[in-house]
């Protein structure tokens, strides 16, 4: 994994001829059977030339069997100052974890 | 993952905060890593804007002496290895031209302060590759010392440049070795091959050296670049790494380094070397370095005539995303 996806800064002219290429995060499935995974992102046009970008920086060396371009833009990300309010609550509850429960050696594994 | 309103703008009266500083010191010497939303310093984001986007600069402007030989190359084995090589330094442009963005920087900002001279790049670059045998040299030498300076990197307290600098460590070494192949083939050959090779040797060890930068003594950012762990070790103690880990290897090539003071200190186990002129490190960054206008005019001209493929490619962009509406109506 390598650098995060960011949207440009909000003042920053966005895809005209004169300002900014639009920013696309790229992903990559190493082998099948393993989900896509997020490897750092690329400016590019459109789709097409994104697609495209992302295989010649990122593929060098048979990383993968598929890629996936989305644009920056349409990630949605929670915020970090919320990180405890949103993850905090679950650290208490040890009952969803199967080493919460006993059961009797001579039952086996279960 | 980040979304724009989640960026930190630049001046966030906030930012001065000893408490939220003090915070943040806490982090970084409990060995957290910082993500680009995290609140930081603007000093901090400021050092590593300016860290990661010269790192980036020097990758491209480094393209430029090795790009130079490769329809030159003496075998199409050379040729293919040199062409990897100079593709994988423009795709570590990249990489860290995303880690600075980032920090809420585009990569169009930092791009014009390289072509208007504003940004500096590695001073190595302004150094021209006269034979076959500097693509040797640079590999061994050049690569041997970014290495160095890199992986502690790799271990650097803001988590975008750390990951960067792991995936573009592990396509750094094979550069070193091509290298250092080209080295040893040239040194075991006629003794004309051997002569380039040594003549290779001569021109590149010194501005090599001076690569780790200023001395301890001089180093403006070094302290405030351990204290937030962006550096893990100075320029002097990186640079004594280089040597010793070099030395041995010019040894077995059968190479002379150009020092008359080289030599091995027995109760420390390290290599011992010359003063550098620092007086030619600085003339070279400050432009006067050998090729550091024809480097400039290089990237300037390239930037140039490719800007009509980057307005056609936005141009078609639109014209499809406007069809595509139509369609849609």
């Amino acid at each position: 994994m390598m650098a995060e996806p960011v949207v440009p800064r909000p003042d920053a002219p966005k895809g005209s001829a004169s300002g900014n290429t639009p920013l696309w995060e790229v992903f990559i499935r190493a082998r099948d059977g393993l989900a896509h995974r997020h490897v750092g992102s690329v400016h590019a046009a459109d789709a097409a030339l994104a697609l495209q970008a992302a295989r010649d920086v990122y593929t060098r060396r048979g990383e993968g069997l598929s890629l996936w371009v989305v644009p920056s833009g349409a990630i949605v990300a929670s915020d970090p100052a919320d990180k405890a309010m949103l993850f905090e609550p679950t650290g208490s509850k040890i009952y969803r974890h199967p080493t919460f429960y006993e059961v009797p050696d001579e039952v086996g594994n279960m | 993952m980040y979304t724009q309103a989640l960026n930190t703008p630049f001046g966030d009266p906030e930012d001065d905060d000893a408490e939220r500083t003090a915070r943040f010191q806490a982090r970084i010497d409990a060995d957290e890593r910082i993500e680009p939303n995290d609140w930081m310093p603007e000093s901090y984001r400021r050092t590593l804007i300016r860290q990661i986007s010269q790192h980036a600069h020097s990758e491209i402007v480094g393209m430029l002496p090795e790009g130079n030989w490769i329809t030159r190359a003496p075998s199409l084995r050379r040729k293919a290895a040199l062409l990897a090589k100079v593709q994988d330094e423009g795709g570590h442009g990249l990489y860290l031209y995303a880690a600075a963005e980032t920090l809420g920087v585009t990569r169009e900002e930092l791009v014009g302060q390289l072509l208007t001279g504003k940004a500096k790049y590695s001073s190595i670059f302004n150094y021209p590759t006269l034979s076959w045998a500097d693509i040797g040299a640079i590999g061994w030498l050049v690569d041997g010392a970014a290495i160095m300076n890199q992986i502690p990197l790799c271990r650097c307290s803001y988590g975008p440049y750390a990951r960067a600098m792991i995936r573009i460590c592990k396509e750094e070494s094979f550069h070193q070795r091509q290298g250092y192949e080209i080295m040893l083939t040239l040194a075991q050959g006629t003794a004309a091959q051997k002569a380039m090779a040594q003549d290779a040797l001569d021109r590149w060890w010194w501005p090599s050296l001076m690569m780790f930068g200023p001395p301890d003594s001089q180093s403006q950012h070094s302290d405030v670049s351990l204290r937030w762990r962006i550096k893990r070790f100075t320029n002097d103690a990186l640079r004594q790494k280089f040597v010793d880990a070099t030395v041995p290897q010019a040894l077995h090539l059968g190479l002379a380094i150009p020092d008359p003071d080289l030599r091995r200190n027995e109760a420390t186990g390290h290599w011992a070397f010359g003063a550098i002129d620092w007086a030619e490190f600085r003339r070279v960054l400050a432009g006067d370095g050998p090729c550091n206008r024809e480097r400039l005019a290089t990237r300037q001209r390239a930037d140039a005539d490719g800007a009509w493929v980057r307005d056609a490619a936005l141009a078609w962009a639109a014209k499809q995303r406007a069809r595509d509406r139509q369609a849609a109506a």
